[in-house]
Protein backbone atom coordinates (compact mmCIF):
# COMPACT_ATOMS: atom_id res chain seq x y z
CA UNK A 1 0.00 0.00 0.00
CA UNK A 2 1.10 3.48 -0.80
CA UNK A 3 2.42 5.82 1.85
CA UNK A 4 4.58 8.43 2.57
CA UNK A 5 8.20 8.27 4.39
CA UNK A 6 10.65 10.62 5.34
CA UNK A 7 13.84 10.05 5.51
CA UNK A 8 17.77 10.94 5.67
CA UNK A 9 19.93 10.08 2.77
CA UNK A 10 23.45 9.85 3.21
CA UNK A 11 25.50 10.48 -0.28
CA UNK A 12 28.67 10.05 -1.23
CA UNK A 13 30.13 13.33 -3.54
CA UNK A 14 33.61 13.45 -4.68
CA UNK A 15 34.24 16.58 -7.33
CA UNK A 16 36.52 14.42 -9.51
CA UNK A 17 38.50 11.39 -9.73
CA UNK A 18 41.70 12.99 -8.13
CA UNK A 19 39.13 15.08 -5.67
CA UNK A 20 38.98 13.99 -1.88
CA UNK A 21 35.43 12.87 -1.35
CA UNK A 22 33.10 13.03 1.55
CA UNK A 23 29.69 12.03 2.67
CA UNK A 24 26.59 14.33 2.68
CA UNK A 25 23.51 14.49 4.23
CA UNK A 26 19.84 14.92 2.75
CA UNK A 27 16.73 15.53 4.33
CA UNK A 28 13.91 13.51 2.20
CA UNK A 29 10.50 14.65 2.91
CA UNK A 30 7.22 13.03 1.79
CA UNK A 31 8.32 10.56 -0.70
CA UNK A 32 5.72 8.03 -1.95
CA UNK A 33 6.83 4.55 -1.56
CA UNK A 34 5.98 3.82 -4.75
CA UNK A 35 8.77 5.71 -6.28
CA UNK A 36 11.52 3.97 -7.63
CA UNK A 37 15.34 4.34 -6.24
CA UNK A 38 16.32 6.35 -8.50
CA UNK A 39 13.20 8.31 -9.36
CA UNK A 40 13.86 9.42 -5.86
CA UNK A 41 17.56 10.41 -7.11
CA UNK A 42 15.80 12.55 -9.27
CA UNK A 43 13.80 14.39 -7.02
CA UNK A 44 16.05 15.22 -5.08
CA UNK A 45 18.72 16.64 -7.90
CA UNK A 46 15.46 18.95 -8.94
CA UNK A 47 15.95 20.43 -5.50
CA UNK A 48 19.44 20.54 -5.63
CA UNK A 49 19.32 22.34 -8.82
CA UNK A 50 16.49 24.60 -7.67
CA UNK A 51 18.96 25.54 -4.91
CA UNK A 52 21.97 26.07 -7.19
CA UNK A 53 23.86 23.41 -5.51
CA UNK A 54 25.17 20.91 -8.14
CA UNK A 55 23.36 17.92 -8.50
CA UNK A 56 24.93 14.18 -7.52
CA UNK A 57 26.24 12.52 -10.66
CA UNK A 58 24.86 8.29 -10.49
CA UNK A 59 24.76 6.00 -13.66
CA UNK A 60 21.83 5.00 -15.08
CA UNK A 61 20.06 3.97 -18.91
CA UNK A 62 17.21 1.84 -19.11
CA UNK A 63 15.88 1.99 -16.03
CA UNK A 64 14.23 -1.48 -16.60
CA UNK A 65 17.29 -3.76 -15.30
CA UNK A 66 18.67 -4.55 -18.13
CA UNK A 67 21.53 -2.29 -19.38
CA UNK A 68 23.30 -2.89 -16.51
CA UNK A 69 24.38 1.07 -16.11
CA UNK A 70 23.18 1.57 -12.63
CA UNK A 71 25.04 0.50 -10.26
CA UNK A 72 24.90 2.42 -6.12
CA UNK A 73 26.21 0.60 -3.05
CA UNK A 74 23.13 1.44 -0.52
CA UNK A 75 23.18 0.81 3.19
CA UNK A 76 25.64 -2.08 2.47
CA UNK A 77 24.48 -4.11 -0.96
CA UNK A 78 25.38 -3.47 -3.95
CA UNK A 79 22.35 -2.63 -6.12
CA UNK A 80 20.47 -1.99 -2.31
CA UNK A 81 18.43 -4.87 0.26
CA UNK A 82 16.28 -6.47 -2.85
CA UNK A 83 17.39 -9.54 -4.07
CA UNK A 84 17.86 -10.40 -7.87
CA UNK A 85 17.25 -7.06 -8.91
CA UNK A 86 19.22 -3.65 -10.56
CA UNK A 87 19.33 -0.58 -8.66
CA UNK A 88 16.70 0.36 -11.02
CA UNK A 89 14.02 -1.78 -10.08
CA UNK A 90 14.09 -0.66 -6.46
CA UNK A 91 11.76 1.17 -4.51
CA UNK A 92 11.05 2.84 -1.58
CA UNK A 93 9.13 0.54 -0.28
CA UNK A 94 11.78 -0.89 0.75
CA UNK A 95 13.23 1.44 3.13
CA UNK A 96 11.45 2.96 6.60
CA UNK A 97 10.18 6.04 7.60
CA UNK A 98 12.90 7.90 9.67
CA UNK A 99 15.80 5.65 8.31
CA UNK A 100 19.32 7.00 7.22
CA UNK A 101 19.90 5.19 3.98
CA UNK A 102 23.52 5.47 2.86
CA UNK A 103 24.69 5.75 -0.59
CA UNK A 104 28.36 4.88 -2.28
CA UNK A 105 30.06 4.41 -5.64
CA UNK A 106 31.05 0.89 -6.27
CA UNK A 107 34.36 0.82 -4.36
CA UNK A 108 37.29 -1.16 -5.90
CA UNK A 109 40.79 -0.12 -7.08
CA UNK A 110 39.61 -1.12 -10.89
CA UNK A 111 36.70 0.69 -10.91
CA UNK A 112 38.16 4.55 -9.83
CA UNK A 113 35.65 6.85 -9.28
CA UNK A 114 34.98 9.67 -12.11
CA UNK A 115 32.35 11.88 -9.69
CA UNK A 116 29.93 11.34 -7.44
CA UNK A 117 28.39 7.85 -7.56
CA UNK A 118 29.61 7.12 -11.14
CA UNK A 119 32.32 4.82 -11.59
CA UNK A 120 34.61 4.08 -14.70
CA UNK A 121 33.53 0.15 -15.36
CA UNK A 122 35.58 0.04 -18.69
CA UNK A 123 37.63 -2.37 -17.45
CA UNK A 124 34.32 -4.69 -18.24
CA UNK A 125 34.66 -3.43 -22.19
CA UNK A 126 38.09 -4.25 -22.18
CA UNK A 127 37.89 -7.89 -20.53
CA UNK A 128 35.24 -8.22 -23.03
CA UNK A 129 37.09 -6.81 -26.26
CA UNK A 130 39.97 -9.51 -24.86
CA UNK A 131 37.64 -12.79 -26.28
CA UNK A 132 34.02 -12.57 -25.12
CA UNK A 133 32.56 -12.98 -28.29
CA UNK A 134 32.50 -15.35 -31.54
CA UNK A 135 34.77 -14.14 -34.18
CA UNK A 136 33.46 -15.52 -37.47
CA UNK A 137 29.98 -14.50 -39.30
CA UNK A 138 27.33 -17.21 -38.18
CA UNK A 139 25.90 -16.10 -41.87
CA UNK A 140 21.95 -17.04 -42.97
CA UNK A 141 19.83 -18.85 -40.28
CA UNK A 142 19.68 -22.45 -41.15
CA UNK A 143 17.48 -25.24 -39.66
CA UNK A 144 16.66 -25.25 -35.91
CA UNK A 145 17.99 -28.25 -35.96
CA UNK A 146 20.94 -28.61 -38.07
CA UNK A 147 23.14 -28.67 -34.77
CA UNK A 148 21.43 -30.06 -31.63
CA UNK A 149 22.29 -28.51 -28.24
CA UNK A 150 20.85 -29.83 -25.58
CA UNK A 151 18.35 -28.28 -23.41
CA UNK A 152 20.08 -27.88 -20.53
CA UNK A 153 23.09 -26.49 -22.07
CA UNK A 154 20.73 -24.32 -23.81
CA UNK A 155 19.17 -23.14 -20.69
CA UNK A 156 22.66 -22.83 -18.69
CA UNK A 157 24.31 -20.82 -21.09
CA UNK A 158 21.19 -18.03 -21.38
CA UNK A 159 21.44 -17.91 -17.33
CA UNK A 160 24.49 -16.88 -17.93
CA UNK A 161 24.01 -14.80 -21.21
CA UNK A 162 21.58 -12.83 -18.51
CA UNK A 163 24.76 -11.20 -17.09
CA UNK A 164 24.59 -7.39 -17.86
CA UNK A 165 27.91 -6.57 -16.42
CA UNK A 166 26.91 -4.15 -13.83
CA UNK A 167 30.31 -4.85 -11.83
CA UNK A 168 28.12 -5.48 -8.55
CA UNK A 169 29.93 -8.75 -8.17
CA UNK A 170 33.62 -6.92 -8.37
CA UNK A 171 31.50 -4.50 -5.63
CA UNK A 172 30.74 -6.82 -3.23
CA UNK A 173 33.89 -9.04 -3.33
CA UNK A 174 35.91 -8.20 -0.46
CA UNK A 175 38.84 -9.32 -3.38
CA UNK A 176 38.20 -7.27 -5.94
CA UNK A 177 37.65 -9.69 -8.00
CA UNK A 178 36.03 -10.24 -11.23
CA UNK A 179 35.54 -13.78 -11.45
CA UNK A 180 31.99 -14.01 -11.50
CA UNK A 181 31.56 -11.49 -14.62
CA UNK A 182 34.15 -13.51 -16.66
CA UNK A 183 32.95 -16.80 -15.63
CA UNK A 184 29.35 -15.57 -16.93
CA UNK A 185 31.12 -14.64 -20.33
CA UNK A 186 32.87 -17.33 -20.98
CA UNK A 187 30.03 -19.73 -20.08
CA UNK A 188 27.73 -18.11 -22.05
CA UNK A 189 29.95 -19.53 -25.38
CA UNK A 190 31.57 -22.58 -23.50
CA UNK A 191 28.59 -24.35 -22.94
CA UNK A 192 27.21 -23.90 -26.87
CA UNK A 193 28.80 -25.68 -30.25
CA UNK A 194 29.42 -22.43 -31.51
CA UNK A 195 31.54 -21.07 -28.72
CA UNK A 196 33.52 -23.98 -28.43
CA UNK A 197 35.49 -23.63 -31.08
CA UNK A 198 37.07 -21.11 -29.56
CA UNK A 199 36.54 -21.66 -25.84
CA UNK A 200 40.41 -22.66 -25.03
CA UNK A 201 41.91 -19.27 -26.75
CA UNK A 202 39.33 -17.30 -25.52
CA UNK A 203 39.33 -18.34 -21.55
CA UNK A 204 42.76 -17.40 -21.73
CA UNK A 205 42.27 -14.41 -23.68
CA UNK A 206 39.87 -13.00 -20.95
CA UNK A 207 41.29 -14.38 -17.85
CA UNK A 208 44.83 -12.87 -18.78
CA UNK A 209 43.61 -9.70 -19.16
CA UNK A 210 41.39 -10.27 -16.03
CA UNK A 211 44.82 -10.50 -14.39
CA UNK A 212 46.79 -7.42 -16.07
CA UNK A 213 43.83 -4.82 -15.40
CA UNK A 214 44.46 -5.38 -11.63
CA UNK A 215 41.40 -7.30 -10.41
CA UNK A 216 41.74 -9.69 -7.52
CA UNK A 217 42.12 -13.64 -6.83
CA UNK A 218 38.53 -15.33 -5.97
CA UNK A 219 38.20 -17.12 -2.81
CA UNK A 220 35.53 -17.88 -3.17
CA UNK A 221 33.39 -16.27 -0.96
CA UNK A 222 29.83 -16.14 -3.13
CA UNK A 223 29.58 -12.81 -1.76
CA UNK A 224 29.40 -12.00 -5.51
CA UNK A 225 26.14 -14.61 -6.52
CA UNK A 226 24.68 -14.25 -3.83
CA UNK A 227 24.26 -9.74 -4.25
CA UNK A 228 24.32 -10.19 -8.09
CA UNK A 229 21.07 -9.00 -9.42
CA UNK A 230 20.78 -11.73 -12.46
CA UNK A 231 21.32 -14.37 -9.78
CA UNK A 232 24.19 -15.62 -11.63
CA UNK A 233 25.58 -18.61 -10.03
CA UNK A 234 28.70 -19.44 -8.47
CA UNK A 235 29.60 -22.94 -10.73
CA UNK A 236 30.00 -20.59 -13.89
CA UNK A 237 33.34 -19.46 -11.81
CA UNK A 238 34.44 -23.49 -11.23
CA UNK A 239 32.84 -23.99 -14.89
CA UNK A 240 36.16 -20.68 -16.11
CA UNK A 241 38.57 -22.13 -13.71
CA UNK A 242 38.36 -26.15 -15.47
CA UNK A 243 37.83 -24.42 -19.06
CA UNK A 244 41.64 -22.67 -17.98
CA UNK A 245 43.27 -25.14 -16.07
CA UNK A 246 42.39 -27.97 -19.37
CA UNK A 247 43.38 -25.23 -21.79
CA UNK A 248 46.76 -24.33 -20.19
CA UNK A 249 47.53 -28.05 -19.53
CA UNK A 250 47.13 -28.80 -23.55
CA UNK A 251 49.53 -25.89 -24.10
CA UNK B 1 54.11 -19.37 -15.57
CA UNK B 2 50.67 -19.60 -15.72
CA UNK B 3 51.08 -21.35 -12.09
CA UNK B 4 52.09 -17.86 -10.42
CA UNK B 5 50.97 -15.46 -13.50
CA UNK B 6 47.30 -16.34 -13.47
CA UNK B 7 44.87 -15.68 -10.60
CA UNK B 8 43.45 -19.23 -11.61
CA UNK B 9 46.88 -20.84 -11.65
CA UNK B 10 47.81 -19.50 -8.36
CA UNK B 11 44.38 -20.46 -6.82
CA UNK B 12 44.94 -24.61 -7.91
CA UNK B 13 47.98 -23.98 -6.10
CA UNK B 14 46.16 -22.83 -3.15
CA UNK B 15 43.93 -25.16 -4.13
CA UNK B 16 46.01 -28.55 -4.62
CA UNK B 17 48.74 -28.10 -1.17
CA UNK B 18 44.99 -27.08 0.51
CA UNK B 19 43.63 -30.90 -0.46
CA UNK B 20 47.38 -32.13 0.27
CA UNK B 21 47.28 -30.68 3.92
CA UNK B 22 43.74 -32.11 4.69
CA UNK B 23 44.95 -35.47 3.51
CA UNK B 24 47.93 -35.01 6.00
CA UNK B 25 46.19 -33.68 8.99
CA UNK B 26 43.51 -36.40 8.11
CA UNK B 27 46.88 -39.17 8.17
CA UNK B 28 47.83 -37.82 11.41
CA UNK B 29 44.72 -37.23 13.65
CA UNK B 30 44.26 -41.47 12.44
CA UNK B 31 48.12 -42.16 13.60
CA UNK B 32 47.39 -40.20 17.02
CA UNK B 33 44.06 -42.55 17.48
CA UNK B 34 46.20 -45.59 17.80
CA UNK B 35 47.85 -44.18 20.97
CA UNK B 36 44.10 -44.21 22.19
CA UNK B 37 43.85 -47.82 22.01
CA UNK B 38 47.76 -48.97 22.30
CA UNK B 39 50.23 -46.66 24.14
CA UNK B 40 52.83 -49.53 22.44
CA UNK B 41 51.67 -49.30 19.26
CA UNK B 42 51.66 -45.35 19.07
CA UNK B 43 55.06 -45.70 20.13
CA UNK B 44 56.23 -48.68 17.29
CA UNK B 45 54.50 -45.78 14.92
CA UNK B 46 56.81 -43.30 16.46
CA UNK B 47 59.86 -45.21 16.26
CA UNK B 48 59.13 -46.54 12.53
CA UNK B 49 58.51 -42.81 11.50
CA UNK B 50 61.79 -41.54 13.42
CA UNK B 51 64.52 -40.45 11.12
CA UNK B 52 64.25 -42.94 8.97
CA UNK B 53 64.61 -41.59 4.62
CA UNK B 54 60.97 -42.66 3.92
CA UNK B 55 59.98 -40.13 7.07
CA UNK B 56 62.61 -37.54 6.04
CA UNK B 57 61.04 -37.24 2.54
CA UNK B 58 57.77 -37.21 3.50
CA UNK B 59 58.40 -34.07 6.23
CA UNK B 60 60.34 -32.29 3.43
CA UNK B 61 57.27 -32.95 0.73
CA UNK B 62 55.24 -31.87 3.84
CA UNK B 63 57.29 -29.23 4.52
CA UNK B 64 57.36 -27.99 0.82
CA UNK B 65 53.32 -28.28 0.75
CA UNK B 66 52.96 -25.84 3.90
CA UNK B 67 55.58 -23.26 2.35
CA UNK B 68 53.96 -22.93 -0.57
CA UNK B 69 50.22 -23.22 0.77
CA UNK B 70 51.68 -20.24 3.43
CA UNK B 71 53.09 -17.71 0.96
CA UNK B 72 50.58 -18.17 -1.55
CA UNK B 73 48.27 -17.52 1.26
CA UNK B 74 49.77 -14.05 2.13
CA UNK B 75 50.55 -13.35 -1.85
CA UNK B 76 47.08 -13.88 -2.71
CA UNK B 77 45.84 -11.76 0.52
CA UNK B 78 47.87 -8.84 -0.41
CA UNK B 79 47.34 -8.72 -4.34
CA UNK B 80 43.28 -9.16 -3.13
CA UNK B 81 43.61 -6.32 -0.76
CA UNK B 82 45.71 -4.13 -3.56
CA UNK B 83 42.29 -5.14 -5.70
CA UNK B 84 40.16 -3.96 -3.61
CA UNK B 85 41.52 -0.57 -2.90
CA UNK B 86 41.95 1.48 -0.33
CA UNK B 87 38.39 3.22 0.18
CA UNK B 88 36.27 0.65 2.56
CA UNK B 89 32.24 1.15 2.61
CA UNK B 90 30.86 3.09 5.36
CA UNK B 91 28.09 0.21 5.48
CA UNK B 92 28.90 -3.21 4.72
CA UNK B 93 26.80 -6.30 5.28
CA UNK B 94 27.47 -10.00 5.07
CA UNK B 95 25.00 -11.84 3.08
CA UNK B 96 23.42 -14.45 4.34
CA UNK B 97 25.29 -17.24 2.21
CA UNK B 98 28.73 -15.88 2.69
CA UNK B 99 30.64 -18.02 5.21
CA UNK B 100 32.79 -16.00 7.88
CA UNK B 101 35.05 -18.48 7.83
CA UNK B 102 35.61 -17.75 3.94
CA UNK B 103 36.12 -14.10 4.76
CA UNK B 104 38.94 -14.72 7.43
CA UNK B 105 41.71 -17.41 5.82
CA UNK B 106 44.53 -15.58 6.00
CA UNK B 107 43.46 -14.71 9.79
CA UNK B 108 42.49 -18.58 11.16
CA UNK B 109 45.56 -19.82 8.64
CA UNK B 110 47.89 -17.82 11.21
CA UNK B 111 46.38 -19.07 13.96
CA UNK B 112 47.33 -22.07 12.77
CA UNK B 113 50.61 -21.48 12.89
CA UNK B 114 51.05 -20.61 15.71
CA UNK B 115 49.67 -23.12 16.80
CA UNK B 116 52.29 -25.24 14.95
CA UNK B 117 54.96 -23.66 16.18
CA UNK B 118 54.42 -24.75 19.93
CA UNK B 119 53.22 -27.91 18.53
CA UNK B 120 57.14 -28.12 16.91
CA UNK B 121 58.90 -27.06 19.63
CA UNK B 122 56.98 -29.77 21.89
CA UNK B 123 57.30 -32.45 19.59
CA UNK B 124 59.47 -32.90 16.26
CA UNK B 125 62.54 -30.71 18.11
CA UNK B 126 62.39 -32.97 20.62
CA UNK B 127 61.80 -35.70 18.32
CA UNK B 128 62.77 -36.15 14.86
CA UNK B 129 65.20 -33.27 15.10
CA UNK B 130 67.60 -34.75 17.63
CA UNK B 131 67.14 -38.32 15.91
CA UNK B 132 68.66 -36.14 12.86
CA UNK B 133 71.66 -34.81 14.53
CA UNK B 134 72.66 -38.32 15.70
CA UNK B 135 71.25 -38.31 19.71
CA UNK B 136 69.48 -41.14 21.34
CA UNK B 137 65.74 -40.02 22.69
CA UNK B 138 65.19 -39.95 26.44
CA UNK B 139 61.44 -41.08 26.09
CA UNK B 140 59.54 -42.43 23.15
CA UNK B 141 55.94 -41.57 21.33
CA UNK B 142 54.07 -41.82 24.17
CA UNK B 143 56.75 -40.01 26.64
CA UNK B 144 56.27 -37.42 25.11
CA UNK B 145 52.71 -37.26 24.63
CA UNK B 146 52.83 -37.52 28.53
CA UNK B 147 55.11 -34.20 28.92
CA UNK B 148 53.60 -32.32 26.78
CA UNK B 149 49.99 -32.72 27.88
CA UNK B 150 51.19 -33.06 31.38
CA UNK B 151 51.37 -29.20 31.43
CA UNK B 152 48.18 -27.01 32.01
CA UNK B 153 48.74 -24.84 29.17
CA UNK B 154 48.79 -26.99 26.43
CA UNK B 155 45.36 -28.27 25.93
CA UNK B 156 43.86 -25.27 25.64
CA UNK B 157 46.45 -24.02 23.01
CA UNK B 158 45.79 -27.23 21.44
CA UNK B 159 41.72 -26.31 21.53
CA UNK B 160 42.24 -23.67 19.98
CA UNK B 161 44.16 -24.41 16.90
CA UNK B 162 41.72 -27.23 16.46
CA UNK B 163 39.04 -24.45 16.51
CA UNK B 164 40.68 -22.15 14.02
CA UNK B 165 41.43 -25.78 11.62
CA UNK B 166 37.55 -26.46 11.67
CA UNK B 167 37.09 -23.08 10.47
CA UNK B 168 39.63 -23.00 7.68
CA UNK B 169 38.70 -26.31 6.86
CA UNK B 170 34.77 -25.91 6.66
CA UNK B 171 35.33 -23.32 3.90
CA UNK B 172 39.21 -24.44 2.54
CA UNK B 173 38.06 -27.89 1.78
CA UNK B 174 34.94 -27.15 -0.66
CA UNK B 175 36.78 -24.11 -1.57
CA UNK B 176 39.78 -26.16 -3.23
CA UNK B 177 37.30 -28.19 -5.59
CA UNK B 178 35.99 -25.19 -6.83
CA UNK B 179 39.14 -23.58 -7.74
CA UNK B 180 40.62 -26.52 -9.63
CA UNK B 181 36.95 -26.72 -11.30
CA UNK B 182 35.67 -30.00 -10.07
CA UNK B 183 32.30 -28.18 -8.87
CA UNK B 184 29.12 -27.63 -10.38
CA UNK B 185 25.36 -26.54 -9.21
CA UNK B 186 25.06 -30.34 -7.90
CA UNK B 187 28.36 -30.78 -6.42
CA UNK B 188 28.79 -27.77 -4.93
CA UNK B 189 26.09 -28.29 -2.18
CA UNK B 190 27.78 -32.10 -1.81
CA UNK B 191 31.32 -30.16 -1.13
CA UNK B 192 29.81 -28.33 1.02
CA UNK B 193 28.39 -30.77 2.95
CA UNK B 194 31.67 -33.36 2.90
CA UNK B 195 33.69 -30.26 4.22
CA UNK B 196 31.69 -29.45 7.13
CA UNK B 197 31.58 -33.56 7.93
CA UNK B 198 35.16 -33.88 6.97
CA UNK B 199 36.88 -30.82 8.99
CA UNK B 200 34.07 -32.20 12.53
CA UNK B 201 35.28 -35.59 12.47
CA UNK B 202 38.85 -34.63 12.13
CA UNK B 203 38.97 -31.96 14.61
CA UNK B 204 36.61 -33.44 17.28
CA UNK B 205 38.97 -36.53 16.91
CA UNK B 206 41.95 -34.35 17.29
CA UNK B 207 40.42 -32.50 20.20
CA UNK B 208 39.36 -36.06 22.14
CA UNK B 209 42.51 -37.49 21.89
CA UNK B 210 44.45 -34.25 23.76
CA UNK B 211 41.41 -34.69 26.47
CA UNK B 212 42.41 -38.00 26.57
CA UNK B 213 46.22 -37.50 26.65
CA UNK B 214 46.12 -34.67 29.25
CA UNK B 215 43.51 -37.11 31.59
CA UNK B 216 46.40 -39.99 31.02
CA UNK B 217 49.30 -37.86 31.76
CA UNK B 218 47.87 -36.79 34.90
CA UNK B 219 48.66 -40.55 36.07
CA UNK B 220 52.22 -40.56 36.38
CA UNK B 221 52.85 -44.11 36.50
CA UNK B 222 51.68 -44.28 32.68
CA UNK B 223 54.83 -42.31 32.01
CA UNK B 224 56.86 -44.89 33.47
CA UNK B 225 55.16 -48.04 31.87
CA UNK B 226 55.17 -46.50 28.18
CA UNK B 227 57.12 -42.98 28.42
CA UNK B 228 60.77 -43.97 28.82
CA UNK B 229 63.12 -45.20 25.83
CA UNK B 230 64.71 -48.53 27.40
CA UNK B 231 67.24 -49.05 24.97
CA UNK B 232 68.34 -45.13 25.27
CA UNK B 233 68.78 -45.54 29.03
CA UNK B 234 70.70 -48.54 28.58
CA UNK B 235 72.96 -46.56 25.55
CA UNK B 236 73.13 -43.28 27.73
CA UNK B 237 73.92 -45.59 31.05
CA UNK B 238 77.00 -47.11 29.04
CA UNK B 239 78.07 -43.93 27.69
CA UNK B 240 78.12 -42.11 30.99
CA UNK B 241 79.83 -45.09 32.28
CA UNK B 242 82.75 -45.08 29.91
CA UNK B 243 83.04 -41.14 30.80
CA UNK B 244 83.25 -41.65 34.19
CA UNK B 245 86.29 -43.99 33.53
CA UNK B 246 87.99 -41.12 31.80
CA UNK B 247 88.57 -43.24 28.36
CA UNK B 248 87.66 -41.36 25.39
CA UNK B 249 86.48 -43.10 22.46
CA UNK B 250 87.85 -41.90 18.90
CA UNK B 251 85.97 -43.29 16.24
CA UNK B 252 87.29 -45.94 15.07
CA UNK B 253 86.46 -46.29 11.57
C1 LIG C 1 46.95 -27.94 8.25
C2 LIG C 1 46.74 -26.78 7.90
C3 LIG C 1 45.99 -26.26 6.70
C4 LIG C 1 45.06 -26.86 5.91
C5 LIG C 1 44.52 -28.26 6.02
C6 LIG C 1 44.66 -25.88 4.91
C7 LIG C 1 43.74 -26.11 3.92
C8 LIG C 1 43.32 -25.16 3.01
C9 LIG C 1 42.47 -25.39 1.90
C10 LIG C 1 41.90 -26.73 1.48
C11 LIG C 1 42.26 -24.19 1.27
C12 LIG C 1 41.38 -23.93 0.07
C13 LIG C 1 42.16 -23.57 -1.14
C14 LIG C 1 41.32 -22.88 -2.17
O1 LIG C 1 40.42 -22.11 -1.85
O2 LIG C 1 41.58 -23.10 -3.35
C15 LIG C 1 42.98 -23.21 2.00
C16 LIG C 1 42.99 -21.86 1.70
C17 LIG C 1 43.69 -20.92 2.39
N1 LIG C 1 44.64 -21.16 3.37
FE1 LIG C 1 44.97 -22.92 4.23
N2 LIG C 1 45.33 -24.73 5.13
C18 LIG C 1 46.16 -24.92 6.21
C19 LIG C 1 47.04 -24.02 6.74
C20 LIG C 1 47.11 -22.69 6.37
C21 LIG C 1 48.04 -21.75 6.91
C22 LIG C 1 49.09 -22.10 7.92
C23 LIG C 1 47.78 -20.54 6.32
C24 LIG C 1 48.40 -19.18 6.48
C25 LIG C 1 49.14 -18.68 7.28
C26 LIG C 1 46.69 -20.73 5.43
C27 LIG C 1 46.11 -19.73 4.69
C28 LIG C 1 45.13 -19.93 3.76
C29 LIG C 1 44.48 -18.88 3.04
C30 LIG C 1 44.72 -17.38 3.16
C31 LIG C 1 43.56 -19.50 2.18
C32 LIG C 1 42.61 -18.83 1.25
C33 LIG C 1 43.32 -18.52 -0.01
C34 LIG C 1 42.41 -18.40 -1.13
O3 LIG C 1 41.32 -18.98 -1.12
O4 LIG C 1 42.79 -17.70 -2.08
N3 LIG C 1 46.31 -22.05 5.47
N4 LIG C 1 43.63 -23.81 3.05
S1 LIG D 1 19.47 1.45 -15.51
FE1 LIG D 1 19.65 -0.20 -16.91
S2 LIG D 1 19.87 -1.85 -15.52
FE2 LIG D 1 19.44 -0.24 -14.16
Amino acid sequence: MESNISFTLKVWRQAGPKEKGGFKNYEMKDIPTDTSFLEMLDILNEQLIEKGEEPIVFDHDCREGICGMCSLYINGHPHGPATGATTCQLYMRRFHDGETITVEPWRSAAFPVIKDLMVDRNAFDKIQQAGGYVSFNCGGAQDANAVLIPKTAADEAMDSATCIGCGACVAACKNGSAMLFVSAKVSQFALLPQGRAEAARRVKAMVSKMDELGFGNCTNTGACAAECPKNIKLSNIARMNREYLCAKIKD
Amino acid sequence: MWLTNSSVGRKMVMGITGLFLVLFVTFHVLMNAVALFSPEGYNAVCEFLGANWYAILGTLVLAAGFVIHIIYSFWLTLQNRRARGNDAYEVSKRPATVEWASQNMLVLGIIVVCFLIVHFVQFWAKMQLPELLGEHLEFTGMGYVYSAFGQVWTLPVYIIGFIALWFHMTHGFWSAFQSIGANNDVWLSRWKATAKVWATVVCLLFAVEAIWFTIEAQDKSNMDKYGINTEAVVENAVSDAIEAMGITITDVE
